[in-house]
């Protein structure tokens, strides 16, 4: 079968071994979709010559061939964070290779060769940053051994730089591909054998790298999910259930099948209840020659729903009861101190309630997946942040083993944890199966958005008590929201602990009495983890409370941020969480502990570069908060305006970072700014309502999102220089944001923030 | 089924479908020029932006049987090896994080320098508001804009 292998080839270089085998003739009659894009991929036997050539293996993330050419294997999903780069690079550094000539390759979904491929939570570099050192240092070695052998030379006078192995005192240097034959034959060295470069002797690692897919994004080159072609592949588009347990009753296709182009209609079983990640919801597909007969066939589709148990949902009447609910005593999930007797003590005491709507992730590429099935097998390729998890699941879906089960990743045009979810790639491959049709599935824009695995909405109270002593003597944080594991067990009504390990347990202040409750929720959409996750209100209502303190007690929020972190310590939790842990992101508390010095040090860091304290002109104004998720520590300075008309204009986003070693500063930089934006998107724009159970916004222009003339006008990122172990950079940007903006606004404006999104005209 | 002619990217082509099929998928299916995405098919967030003759135009939400005999550029008409100076200034600000949109983006600035060759920051602004970026590259593309004027 011609199937197209999606971008294994590296920018600007069509290279030696990606060939194109045939190109068929893309203009069809009838409107037939019957080609495509063809790339074949010759696979390290032969070079484009058909000269056969060796290859030098040592370990699955490289190969050097005895043509001198370099291939590293992206095993990660590129979904904008730059991860095709940046983990390549960590390896070419190591090895000493040309970079200009290293052809990226991205992998299959196979966890059991490369690891963990889930890209999400911020951790491919946090993950992969030593195996990728080891990986370039092992094939170093080898190489060096098999020059010095040549040469009859120590090894350790022997180095590598521009994929050449070079004898300093002789001037001798010998191209990898020349050695591959003598150290493929040598055994692995063991990792103890190894020696990882000096972070002195770094050329890429704490350098700036333009991204590898660079130049063919902007020529338009890029294959996405969407642009996956394989020869008579259909197009299926579905009418699923509005309401989330709602099934299918019947349906009649009769309009749909006269509409040229459209082959047949199928109906999907699901709608369950919980409603998993891997399982479609009910709905009915149609299948067509291309994707406006089917568009236009799903809108001549009529359909009667059974639309189950959240037919009366209402997202604001939740609120309101979410509201009512977090007045009450909830579970404790930590306690430090005694509150009440704090309470009792008080001077003055603080309380307000937070509410956060739902947020969808909209990436600009909806979702979208190409399933083959031939001879009990499926191949799918799809803009996958878990092709792991995505093989698992078409595997379960169709009752065949994994192992016949090949998930291709594509680039994915935005992901922010809507893509690691399967559904979309699990519906291909059932309709495939059930057409025995090659069938790509495309969701429209009111598709995902109207099912999207979504953030969910939630409602917060913090009271704040502050003793004689003007000191914050007490803090009590209630919690309400649907929690993502409700999508997995609907039994589940409050927060899980590695929520609430996301800005509220993990809340780092030295108060003598700290109480977390949580309260019931029940989710009744499907709930998912969008970029930064529960940080994102937990630090909105966080952040904000934490200025107003500083207000009462008429300290600058800086100094009281300084103050309550204290000494320098790392803080643990553990002992204070009720019948839990806290998870600190998947990583163990001892190897990656919570350091107020780190914390301290953004902060001051911020305060400096942003001119914290200066004058402004009248009407802007500065706000601040501080922030460690994804255990990068991130200190945020904004600066705001606000005019007669109540408009926000966003003039400076300050940020200081410490992630510890930063592999490429300006992917780490776009983080930032990107989170910015992200993060101004949600606070200003963005809020999914639900009527009826029916989520009410249908496109862009019902769910906003933040546009270039509101957008933040300059962000500056400052990187703190460290050679600690590197830390995520994909999410961090986003929670400190939001409060920041919202204490800039109340400095600007004397209006506190406590809804979002932000509607100063109330 | 009708045939309507396009000129797209200084070809003719001839297309058998449907004449109400927004150009879009005529232009990322029967042409196989799939540089040009879809977001949202309701013109709300460029990320399917060409040129039709020297405007923008959102092809999602444009009949082909509205086109005639204007003239179609895509992204991979805009430049013969990509290196127009939108393209090039780009890279220069290595302006894509997903990269997703960046193709409307650029065909949207494209038209924006034909008739205002030297941007305010507020023109760029103001032409630049109908294409989305998720990602949040507004201040590279808005830099790049600038540097790419410049040239």
């Amino acid at each position: 079968m011609n199937i197209l292998a999606p971008f294994q080839k590296k920018s600007k270089d069509v290279s030696s071994q990606v060939f194109k085998a045939s190109r068929r003739d893309f203009i069809k009659i009838g409107g037939m979709l019957t080609g495509g894009l063809v790339l074949g991929i010759n696979f390290f036997s032969c070079n484009e010559k058909g000269k056969k050539i060796s290859t030098l293996a040592p370990n699955v993330y490289l190969r050097i061939t005895s043509d001198g050419e370099v291939v590293i294997i992206a095993h990660r999903s590129e979904m904008g964070q730059g991860i095709r780069t940046s983990l390549p690079l960590i390896v070419a550094d190591e090895l000493g290779a040309n970079w200009s000539k290293v052809r990226i390759i991205q992998a299959e979904g196979d966890e059991k060769t490369y690891g963990s491929q889930n890209t999400d939570g911020s951790f491919s570099v946090r993950m992969f940053y030593k195996p990728m050192r080891e990986a370039g240092a092992i094939a170093k070695l080898l190489l060096i051994q098999a020059a010095a052998q040549k040469w009859d030379v120590p090894i350790t006078e022997c180095d590598t730089e521009n994929s050449q192995v070079i004898h300093k005192t002789s001037n001798k240097s010998i191209g990898f591909g020349e050695l591959v034959e003598t150290a493929k034959n040598s055994p692995i060295p063991a990792l103890k054998d190894i020696k990882l470069k000096d972070r002195t002797q770094f050329n890429m690692i704490g350098h700036q790298t333009p991204i590898i897919d660079l130049h063919d994004i902007v020529s338009g080159k890029a294959i996405f999910g969407i642009d996956a072609v394989v020869e008579n592949m259909k197009i299926a588009v579905i009418k699923r259930c509005p309401t989330l347990g709602g099934k299918v009753k019947s349906f009649d296709d009769k309009k749909t099948l006269s509409i040229p182009g459209v082959i047949k209609v199928i109906p999907i079983k699901g709608g369950d209840i919980p409603p998993t990640i891997e399982k479609p919801l009910s709905g009915v597909a149609v299948i067509a020659e291309n994707t406006w007969a089917a568009i236009k066939g799903r809108d001549a589709l009529e359909v009667e729903w059974d639309l189950g148990p959240n037919a009366q949902y209402d997202s604001t009447k939740q609120l309101e009861e979410l509201t009512q609910e977090v007045q009450k005593s909830g579970t404790l999930r930590r306690n430090r101190g005694d509150f009440n007797k704090a309470k009792a003590g008080a001077k003055q005491l603080i309380e307000h309630t937070y509410i956060a709507p739902y947020l969808a992730h909209a990436t600009v590429e909806p979702p979208n997946a190409l399933a083959v099935i031939k001879n009990g097998s499926c191949e799918i390729w799809a803009p996958t942040q878990h092709p792991q998890g995505a093989r698992d699941a078409v595997a379960s879906a169709l009752g065949i083993n994994a192992e016949k089960v090949k998930v291709n990743v594509t680039l994915l045009g935005g992901g922010f944890g809507r893509k690691s979810k399967p559904d979309f790639i699990v519906e291909a491959a059932i309709l495939a199966k059930e057409s025995g049709l090659p069938i790509k599935v495309q969701w429209t824009r009111e598709d995902d958005l109207h099912h999207d695995f979504f953030h969910a909405l939630s409602v917060q109270r913090i009271v704040a008590t502050i003793d004689q002593d003007n000191k914050l003597s007490g803090w009590n944080h209630h919690i309400a929201y649907p929690s993502i594991s409700a999508t997995f067990d609907a039994a589940v009504l409050q927060a899980a602990d590695g929520e609430l390990g996301q800005g509220a347990t993990d809340f780092p202040y030295n108060v003598p009495s700290i109480k977390v409750e949580t309260h019931d929720a029940k989710a009744h959409l499907r709930i998912g983890w969008l970029r930064s996750v529960r940080n994102i209100p937990q630090v909105f209502a966080i952040g904000t409370m934490l200025d107003e303190i500083a207000e009462a007690r008429k300290m600058d929020p800086i100094a009281q941020a300084l103050e309550l972190l204290g000494d320098d310590r790392s803080i643990t939790f553990n002992e204070e969480m009720v019948n839990g842990t806290y998870t600190n992101y998947g990583e163990n508390i001892s190897d990656y502990p919570w350091e107020t010095a780190r914390m301290k040090n953004v902060i001051q860091r911020v305060a400096k570069e942003a001119g914290w304290g200066k004058k402004l002109s009248s009407g802007s104004a500065l706000g601040f908060a501080a922030h460690r998720s994804f255990l990068t520590y991130v200190a945020c300075i904004v600066e705001v305006s606000v005019d007669s008309n109540k408009k926000i204009s966003i003039h400076n986003v300050h940020y200081a970072v410490d992630c510890g070693t930063a592999v490429n500063i300006d992917r780490v930089k776009s983080q930032f700014e990107g989170g910015a934006q992200f993060s101004a998107s949600l606070a200003l724009k963005s809020e999914i309502t639900v009527k009826n159970g029916r989520v009410v916004q249908n496109n862009y222009d019902g769910y906003q999102i933040i546009r270039m003339p509101e957008s933040p006008k300059q962000i500056h990122v400052h990187i703190i220089d460290s050679e600690a172990k590197p830390t995520g950079v994909g999410e961090p940007p986003v929670p400190p944001f939001t409060p920041a903006l919202c204490n800039a606004i109340y400095a600007a404006t004397g209006k506190r923030i406590y809804k979002l999104p932000i509607d100063l005209t109330s | 089924m009708i045939a309507t002619k396009l000129n797209i990217n200084k070809k003719t082509h001839t297309v058998e479908v449907d004449p109400s099929t927004p150009l879009l998928w005529v232009l990322r299916e029967h042409l196989d020029l799939v540089g040009t995405k879809y977001g949202c098919g309701v013109a709300s967030c460029g990320a399917c932006t060409v040129l039709l003759d020297e405007t923008a135009v959102r092809s999602c939400s444009l009949p082909i049987s509205a086109i005639g005999d204007k003239a179609i550029t895509t992204i991979e008409g805009l430049s013969e090896n990509g290196d127009h100076p939108l393209q090039q200034a780009w890279e220069e600000h290595d302006v894509p994080q997903c990269g997703y949109c960046q193709a409307g983006q650029i065909m949207n600035a494209a038209a924006l320098l034909k008739s205002k060759p030297n941007p305010t920051d507020e023109d760029i602004d103001t032409a630049m508001t109908g294409n989305l970026c998720r990602c949040g590259t507004y201040l590279r593309i808005k830099a790049a804009i600038k540097t790419a004027a410049s040239y």
